[in-house]
């Protein structure tokens, strides 16, 4: 779609712009990349007056245009940049107008960067009921833009804001404010020169945060830095001087346009609910109750649609072998491509109904709360209140989780977090579990009612919850502090969750999953299925002659019974048995065989391979589809050394800590590197997790077996 | 005396800040010379605290609190 007209959203955290933004645009939005960065960009259609069509971008949410983290900085680096493709015609402010001053400080900061400018005020309706008055047309005059009365949450003043977008000025119109020229006149002018602007307030910007830009050569920046040392510029004297200069000028600007008659009443409530939420012991009484919660709804309500999911891909590869021709592409189209994707999308319904609750919490305002309450005992592992978040939604995935680390804004805490988010077993270690704990663990009950097997469930999530902590307390120490770790954060007032939002969100993370996962292990899905149907030609033939002679001699019955053990053999003889048998030497001391070191290696690119490669290794023996789950094959299998049950406790247990705690997921590496910018941390994080694993399974099964 | 030595329910006047970085981050976040602060509760650990502000809530941990110089 050609839009006629950029427009991007600019305004603090829980002022209701992502409201705003899904009001304008609806389900017409999508989520891509700002290039070169790893910020998610959500840009959206909005028509506008008769035939007009706006492009809307939702900017991160910040308190200033000194960024105070990741996500923060992109917004700076889009308003300054002209030649930048979301660089907007037009800004919309968004403001919460029951917290005028605060919110306007950004306003003025993005005023000065000469960009036309409306102000939306937002909760409008909200500060009316609190009895805050405001004078919307003085308002207007004093600051030279149009400012529009809105409540996002209640879809009001959208025609008006829309209307406002249609008559906006192509030029700037405001006032100007602050005296930006004082602050800095010698390095301001030399900066000025130097990058070609001739406004003050840019140049300054410049000045402070140039290195975090990618707009300039590196000539340019050894010389603003030559201009900042030459000049004396020092940055943080500077911010603070131009921070009360600009709550100066809001103070005369405010002077006279809110009139308070209700003060302090929106907190009421709030309080009353903090007094038992945030409570000695209710607090953490109730979070742990919502865990349990969150928990129990990402399991039992996911497991009929997973079913589901899981029985269309089967459907659908069986229609596919019955009906396409067969050969090598047909193949490789099914059993690689379909079973990968089925692969990916069954994880879908976790992933939904996870961010669903944490879109919740969030917008119920609780979570900030649960970090409020957490912080000082995840500090004292290295980590802040903020990685609570990224913990708990490891537990669903990954993946998204490293994603939602970016809004902690102190590096030091983001990376530990990052590091240790996959230790937290996620829902690809669940079939895994569960397969493995059927076969060594009695289906008993405890005290008559809890079940033993789905203790050890739990154990194993614990476990991995508390490994999770003990490395990050180990990093702490090893990893060096850039910056001073901090924690200021708002607290939101409880509000009612916005449905739309969470199904939004649903939506929304469901899609980012499926495609930026999705094309990882659809590649490695593909390369392993090669390297399982493929091995040195020779050995391949020599299997297809001694198959094709016993075939000659049996009746028909028997050969669906060949044919699986004739595939097995190959895959044993296939480059992936063959790396299986090479490996077995080094996994013989925590009790696996080199079949078990073959879905080590499958499941190296993603852990959920595991249940599927030991069902088509383990297809031998019986030839009854029906009565030989994958489970019951496991439970005849022998260990080819001694001729005993290959799993025994110490095996199936060490096989459990492994998957526990090794790194075998490609998208989480890749995730990683997206996040942090380098190999370096992806590749400690693997050798660390995959040491960890090692060593944690070899002691296991040395003391238990 | 600071911020941090105030107990819930208690108000003090911000005066100024000992760690300039910090007086940044938390002016941008409205806490002003001359504005009103009052301690709302801590955290069921003792730390963070939360605050009222400029007419919202902000929390920030002891160690934050310790710079802003009260009367």
């Amino acid at each position: 779609m050609a839009a006629d007209l950029k427009i991007a959203l600019v305004g603090n955290p829980n002022t209701g712009k992502s409201t705003l933004f899904n009001l304008l645009t609806g389900l017409n939005q999508k989520i891509g990349n700002f290039p070169g960065i790893t910020v998610d960009k959500k840009t959206g259609f909005c028509k506008i007056g008769d035939h007009k069509t706006a492009e809307v971008v939702d900017l991160p949410g910040t308190y200033s245009l000194y960024p105070k983290s990741k996500d923060e900085s992109i917004v700076f680096q889009i308003l300054a940049d002209r030649e930048n493709r979301s660089h907007p015609d037009l800004i919309v402010l968004v403001a919460d107008a029951t917290n005028l001053r605060r919110n306007l400080l950004l306003y003025t900061q993005v005023a000065d960067l000469q960009i036309p400018v409306i102000l939306a005020l937002n909760m409008t309706d909200m500060a009316k009921k609190e009895g805050l008055a405001i004078d919307i047309d003085q308002l207007s005059k004093n600051l030279g833009v149009q400012v529009v009365a809105i409540s996002a949450r209640n879809n009001i003043g959208l025609k008006e804001l829309k209307d406002a977008i249609a008559n906006a000025p192509t030029i700037p119109t405001q006032e100007p404010g602050t005296d930006i020229q004082v602050l800095a006149p010698e390095a301001i002018a030399a900066a000025g020169q130097l990058i070609q602007t001739t406004n003050p307030y840019f140049a300054l910007q410049v000045l402070h945060q140039h290195s975090e830009l990618d707009i300039y050569t590196p000539e340019q920046h050894q010389q603003l830095n030559q201009i900042a040392a030459e000049h004396n510029f020092e940055s943080s004297k500077i911010q603070t001087a131009e921070t009360v200069a600009r709550y100066r000028y809001l103070g005369t600007i405010l002077n006279g346009i809110i009139t308070d008659t209700g003060a302090q009443k929106k907190f009421i409530m709030s309080d009353r609910i903090d007094k038992v939420l945030t409570h000695k012991v209710w607090g953490f009484a109730i979070f742990l109750l919502i865990l349990l919660f969150v928990f129990n709804a990402i399991f039992s309500w996911s497991a009929y649609p997973m079913d589901m999911i899981e029985e269309g891909f089967a459907r659908l590869t069986d229609l596919g072998h019955e009906h396409l021709p067969e050969g090598m592409l047909t193949d490789l189209l099914l059993d690689g491509v379909v079973a990968g994707l089925g692969g990916i999308v069954i994880f879908i319904p976790q992933i939904a109904i996870l961010f669903a609750l944490i879109s919740i919490m969030e917008d119920t305002g609780y979570m900030a709360r649960v970090t409020f309450m957490m912080d000082r005992i995840m500090r004292k592992f290295g980590l802040s209140g903020k990685s609570v978040v990224p913990m708990i939604g490891s537990l669903a995935c990954a993946v998204p989780s490293i994603m939602s680390a970016r809004n902690i804004e102190n590096w030091k805490d983001r990376i530990i977090t990052i590091m240790v988010a996959p230790l937290v077993s996620c829902s690809a270690r669940l079939p895994v579990y569960t397969l493995l704990i059927s076969l060594i663990i009695p289906d008993e009950k405890v005290l008559g009612f809890i079940s033993l097997q789905a203790l050890t469930l739990m154990g194993m999530y614990l476990i991995s919850i508390i490994a999770a902590v003990l490395v990050a307390f180990v990093m702490k120490f090893l990893i060096k502090a850039k910056e001073k770790s901090y924690f200021i954060m708002e607290m939101p007032v409880y509000q009612k969750p916005r449905w739309n939002n969470v199904l939004l969100t649903m939506y929304e993370k469901s899609k980012t999953f499926v495609f930026e996962a999705g094309k990882v292990i659809i590649a490695i899905s593909i390369v392993l299925w090669v390297m399982a149907s493929y091995g040195p030609s020779d050995r391949f033939e020599k299997i297809d002659q001694k198959y094709e002679k016993i075939e000659l001699q049996q009746d028909s019955v028997a050969i669906s019974t060949l044919e699986r053990d004739r595939s097995a053999e190959k895959l044993e003889n296939s480059y992936v048995g063959i790396l299986g048998q090479t490996i077995e030497p080094a996994i013989r001391p925590l009790g696996f065989d080199w079949k078990i070191g073959i879905a080590l290696i499958t499941s190296f690119a993603a852990r959920e391979a595991f249940v599927g490669t030991m069902a088509t290794i383990y297809s031998v023996d019986s030839a009854d589809e029906e009565a030989t789950t994958i489970r019951n094959k496991l439970k005849g299998a022998t260990d080819a050394n001694t001729g005993l049950p290959l799993f025994t406790f110490a095996t199936g247990f060490s096989l459990m800590l492994f998957y526990a705690f090794a790194m075998q997921c490609m998208s989480t590496v890749a995730i990683v590197y997206r996040e942090t910018k380098s190999w370096k941390w992806p590749m400690i994080q693997l050798v660390y997790m995959t040491a960890l694993a090692y060593f944690a399974s070899l002691i296991a099964y040395q003391l238990l077996r | 005396m600071n911020l941090s030595q105030l107990t819930p329910g208690e108000r003090g006047t911000i005066v100024s800040f000992t760690d300039l970085e910090m007086s940044v981050k938390l002016m941008e976040m409205g806490c002003l010379p001359g504005e009103i602060v009052e301690v709302e509760r801590f955290a069921p650990l003792g730390d963070p605290i939360a605050i009222r502000v400029a007419g919202y809530q902000l929390c920030l941990r002891k160690n934050e609190a310790s710079v802003i110089i009260i009367s």
